[in-house]
């Protein structure tokens, strides 16, 4: 596959470097010297040039490329470039953006913009953050539909609520369904009959908040409830979503923002969420709000060494857990051996993404079971689809063994999908398909 | 010689002129019932004419009226005056005729007084309901003059600017601001991208909701439930439940009638203490708009409580039934009114409910004379008097809303205590409050209650000046519900009493209070400040 990247910086120079191996990459920046830099060290293509003029994509070679992955720093540019490579080519679009709304933009409509993958990096970054604090017990979790939808793994102890229940008894959670066992290395479908063991694997799909919920009556020891203490510190826009996703999974955080105004605003937005206007370094403050007795302290101020500076305080303090946003790739490592348990790059966090969307090169948002015996789709219905305008009930006859549908999301609400529910054209489905089935799903759905 | 003023009263009265020649068109009412009953339609006729002679002349003044704010506070407080003045002209006219074209027709009626003429228009504009009429029967007075009484009522609960703003192209600019001054509540919701057609929907609703109570009420004298419910009832309830205004053409109020027609008034009471745009959104297919509105939900919440306490203490018989000074009832009376209640679940839920939704809505009505209850239920009720309605209904006082807001600033200094960083808007419904906002409420509220404290103190002196004997709790109940245009108060001033017996100066100063009451204060406060009169 031919792919070309706009954008050399961080993220496209660590795609670049992921791809290289086993495609052509041509990479695309107005820094010369940058282009240089990559032409030496990695076996790409450099062409020097702005990516959103149509000179210096037909300079690339834009008639036979497959994929343009357009991420610059700049939210506007990356979107140009892709509406414009649209525009003159059939190449798949790959946008990486900051601003969140341009990502609402296109959920609503994927056509937007000409772009056919979207990658938010304050999100994405802040939904692994969150992921650390809620699901520690999860051996795996994956989100869809933009983060509405959650599938995620759990081992199941002997001592575990669930253990030796049938899936009927254990479903107590409003929006989750309980899809397969993974009992031996086999994918096991569940039917409301089937006796979880201990030892085995679950697989459900479901709301973020339930998957959270679930986690906590599996393994309640490990899984930090929402009674959990998490004080985010830096009201940039990734602590605001840290919050934010964790007021859905019920978590009631506190979130420190020097900047009256910011602090204000956040406030507004994050009704669940004490918001505190203040210095994160006011040994003072942190004494009388008690921050060393918090159990997650996520450091996401503007910069590393502040971010450091204060994960390091916290440490002192008390706190049994830091994560910090690190902008600069390289100092990840850096930063968790002087004492940050978990450094999260965005940067990194996008790039990963990317990556693996082109590596699996499937236009669907996919997630592998156990290496390759079962696949998690996520599907938008069209008006050929066999669940289109029907009830779940009917549509399961027509469709083979080892199929569940998980999760059903409209507009970018959650639905629980029962017997009753009947899907509708621009629905998102979540589905459960083992490997042998997979095709025959893809094409009926 | 031409003055240039600040502010252009020329503009301000031209407008005045607009909506108070309109009057003639909701005055051919009692002027059918009058032809009907074969009563004088002298007193309307004249009134008639008057309003649009006046008006026309008000409106000749500035012929193109440019409305800009202040003009537009200054025009609002003076159709208020003035429609308060228009409408005392029947009365008068039914007391003293119109000599020499009509010989003098009821020169009995407490009427004959101007200070109560005016009280009386002023208490039914604003929807107040206290009423200075010395005997409420259709002996003392006519049919359409009880109408009359009513329907200033029902003009008044909407409100008269939001009216002239629904039918006058010329204040489609200004008005918003000018139903911004007057609506009861802070801010109000435009429901619709023109503001008249916002205006129309409102009226829409009011009228559709009280032709409904009409309906309601009079099938119950058609089925035979309740034969004292004529159709001049029917209409003369509707007229003022929904805009809780609460005169009664029965001096005995709504406990002249049955339990039935007082449980189909209770609902439509607690219907005119609610938003009025709620109804618009439900109408308009979003009924989940009414039941996730946090000041409904905090409106009903606070009429479940008072409901709860009062039928605690009707249901445990818990009332010391105490005669008033005057002994206007008799041992028997009371040992009746307190046998009929206690122990028993029916009147005792519904008295309280209704009583509850009377006061907290400031209707006014009473299902029975709540005078004659004791301390604790006395008490219950005082406090209500200051609870009001929600923003964007009829209702008068402080409002729900600010009460619920007020409320959670409270729980938020608290949090604050301890938490000295902490950032926490206010929210209502999910929806942070500006700062700003939450200032002017807290100002309007404390204004509210330092001018309610003024007006008892001068009622007080007043009283004492002429010799009238009144006790603490009417000095207070009358401040309270005069401000709040909320109608009877306690003691003499009951709901089976009036208030005729006060001296002139004090039926003036309660005018006062009713106006600016209705109009939330600063409208009118704003035009005692040189600052407004000045560049």
């Amino acid at each position: 596959m031919r792919v070309v990247i706009v954008g050399a910086g961080q993220v496209g120079s660590s795609i670049a470097a992921d791809l290289a191996g086993t495609h052509e990459v041509i990479v695309v920046d107005c820094d010369p010297e940058r282009v240089e830099e990559l032409n030496y060290s990695l076996d790409v293509l450099g062409v020097t040039g702005d990516g959103t003029s149509v000179a210096t994509l037909e300079e690339a070679g834009i008639e036979d490329v497959d994929m343009v992955i357009a991420s610059t720093d700049d939210d506007e540019t990356n979107i140009v470039v892709c509406s414009t490579a649209k525009a003159i080519s059939d190449a798949f679009t790959i946008a990486r953006v900051k601003n969140t709304e341009y990502l609402r933009t296109w959920e609503r409509s994927k056509r937007a913009f000409g772009v056919d993958f979207m990658v938010c990096t304050n999100l994405l970054a802040a939904e692994s953050i969150v992921r650390m604090i809620g699901l520690p017990a999860a051996r795996d979790v994956d989100p869809f539909a933009g983060g509405q939808v959650q599938m995620a793994e759990f081992e199941v102890d002997a001592d575990s609520p669930v253990a030796n229940q049938t899936v009927a008894e254990a479903d107590r959670f409003d929006s989750l369904t309980f899809v397969a066992l993974l009992r031996n290395g086999c994918v096991e479908i569940v039917r409301g009959d089937t006796v979880i063991k201990p030892e085995d694997r679950v697989v459900v799909i479901g709301s973020p908040g339930s998957v959270q919920e679930f986690a906590r009556s599996v393994a309640p020891e490990e899984s930090p409830g929402s009674a959990e203490e998490v004080v985010i510190v830096g009201g940039s826009e990734i602590g605001y979503h840290v919050a934010r996703l964790l007021e859905e999974r019920d978590f009631q955080p506190r979130l420190v923002e020097r900047d009256g105004a910011r602090a204000r605003e956040l406030a507004e937005r994050l009704p669940k969420t004490v918001v505190m206007e203040s210095d994160a370094t006011d040994i003072e403050f942190l004494e009388r709000e008690h921050i060393g007795d918090a159990d997650v302290v996520v450091s996401a101020l503007d910069s590393d060494e502040k971010n450091l500076l204060v994960s390091l305080l916290a440490e002192r303090m008390g706190v049994e857990r830091t994560i910090a946003i690190i902008d600069a790739d390289e100092y990840v490592d850096l930063f968790e051996t002087v004492g940050v348990d978990v450094g999260v790059s965005p940067r990194g966090v996008v790039a990963e993404e990317i990556s693996r969307f082109t590596l699996d090169g499937n236009a669907e948002n996919v997630a592998l079971i156990e290496s390759d015996k079962a696949e998690v789709l996520e599907i938008e219905i069209d008006a050929e689809s066999l669940l289109a305008g029907r009830t779940i009930q009917e549509s399961t006859r027509d469709l083979p063994d080892g199929v569940v549908i998980g999760a059903i999301t409209r507009d970018r609400e959650f639905i629980t999908p029962r017997g009753d529910t009947v899907v509708e054209v621009g629905d998102h489905v979540v589905v459960f398909a083992g490997i042998d089935v997979v095709d025959d799903v893809t094409a009926r759905i | 010689m031409s003055v240039t003023l600040r502010v252009d009263i020329r503009a301000s009265l031209s407008l005045v002129g607009s909506v108070l020649k309109y009057l003639a068109v909701p005055l051919c009412l009692p002027v059918v019932v009058a032809l009907y009953y074969g009563e004088t339609v002298v007193p309307f006729v004249a009134t008639m004419a008057l309003t649009v002679v006046v008006g026309i002349g008000l409106e000749r003044l500035e012929p193109d009226p440019d409305l800009r704010a202040r003009e537009g506070l200054l025009m609002v407080a003076l159709t208020w005056l003035a429609v308060a003045l228009v409408g005392a002209v029947p009365y008068l006219i039914e007391a003293h005729g119109l000599p020499p074209l009509v010989a003098t027709i009821h020169p009995e009626s407490t009427l004959a007084n101007p200070a109560n003429a005016l009280f009386e228009s002023m208490s039914g504009f604003t929807t107040t309901g206290a009423t200075v009429l010395g005997d409420i029967s259709f002996e003392s007075h006519t049919r359409s003059i009880m109408l009359w009484r009513q329907l200033t009522q029902w003009l008044g609960g909407m409100g008269i600017v939001v009216l002239a703003v629904a039918i006058l192209p010329e204040l489609s600019v200004g008005g918003a601001q000018l139903m911004d001054a007057e609506a009861p509540g802070p801010g109000i919701e435009k429901l619709t991208p023109r503001i008249a057609e916002t205006a129309r929907a409102l009226w829409g609703a009011y009228l559709g909701i009280t032709l409904l109570e009409i309906i309601l009420l009079y099938s119950l004298s058609v089925t035979g439930i309740d034969p004292a419910m004529t159709l001049y009832n029917a209409v003369a309830h509707g007229l003022t439940t929904m805009p809780t205004g609460g005169f009664s053409p029965e001096s005995r109020s709504i406990e002249a009638f049955s339990a039935a027609a007082q449980w189909i008034i209770i609902p439509f009471m607690i219907a005119a203490g609610t938003n009025f745009a709620l109804f618009w959104h439900v109408l308009s297919g979003e009924p989940k708009r009414l039941v996730r509105d946090a000041e409904f939900k905090f409106y009903l919440g606070v009429l479940g409580v008072f409901t709860a306490l009062l039928a605690t203490v009707l249901f445990t018989g818990g009332f010391a039934a105490t005669a008033p000074a005057g002994g206007t009832y008799d041992a028997a009376y009371l040992e009746n009114l307190s046998a009929a209640i206690a122990g028993q679940a029916e009147p005792a839920i519904r008295h309280a409910l209704f009583q509850a939704a009377a006061i907290v809505t400031t209707t006014g009505y009473a299902s029975l004379d709540f005078n004659a209850w004791g301390p604790a239920a006395k008490g219950i009720l005082l406090f209500g008097i200051f609870v009001g309605g929600s923003a964007g209904s009829t209702g008068g006082a402080v409002k729900i809303v600010r009460w619920y807001v007020i409320l959670k600033a409270v729980r938020r200094e608290l949090f604050t205590t301890a938490h000295p960083e902490a950032v926490r808007p206010i929210r209502l419904g999910g929806n942070p409050i500006d700062e700003r906002a939450l200032r002017g409420i807290y100002a309007f509220t404390s204004l509210y209650l330092a001018l309610f404290v003024l007006a008892a103190v001068l009622f007080f002196l007043d009283a004492q000046r002429v010799g009238l004997s009144v006790t603490v709790l009417e000095v207070v109940s009358t401040a309270a519900t005069a401000i709040g245009n909320v109608g009877p108060a306690f003691g003499q001033f009951g709901p089976m009493g009036g208030y005729s017996s006060l001296s002139e100066a004090s039926k003036l100063l309660f005018v006062f209070l009713m106006w600016i009451g209705r109009l939330e204060i600063f409208p009118v406060l704003v035009l005692l400040m040189p600052e407004f009169w000045q560049r």
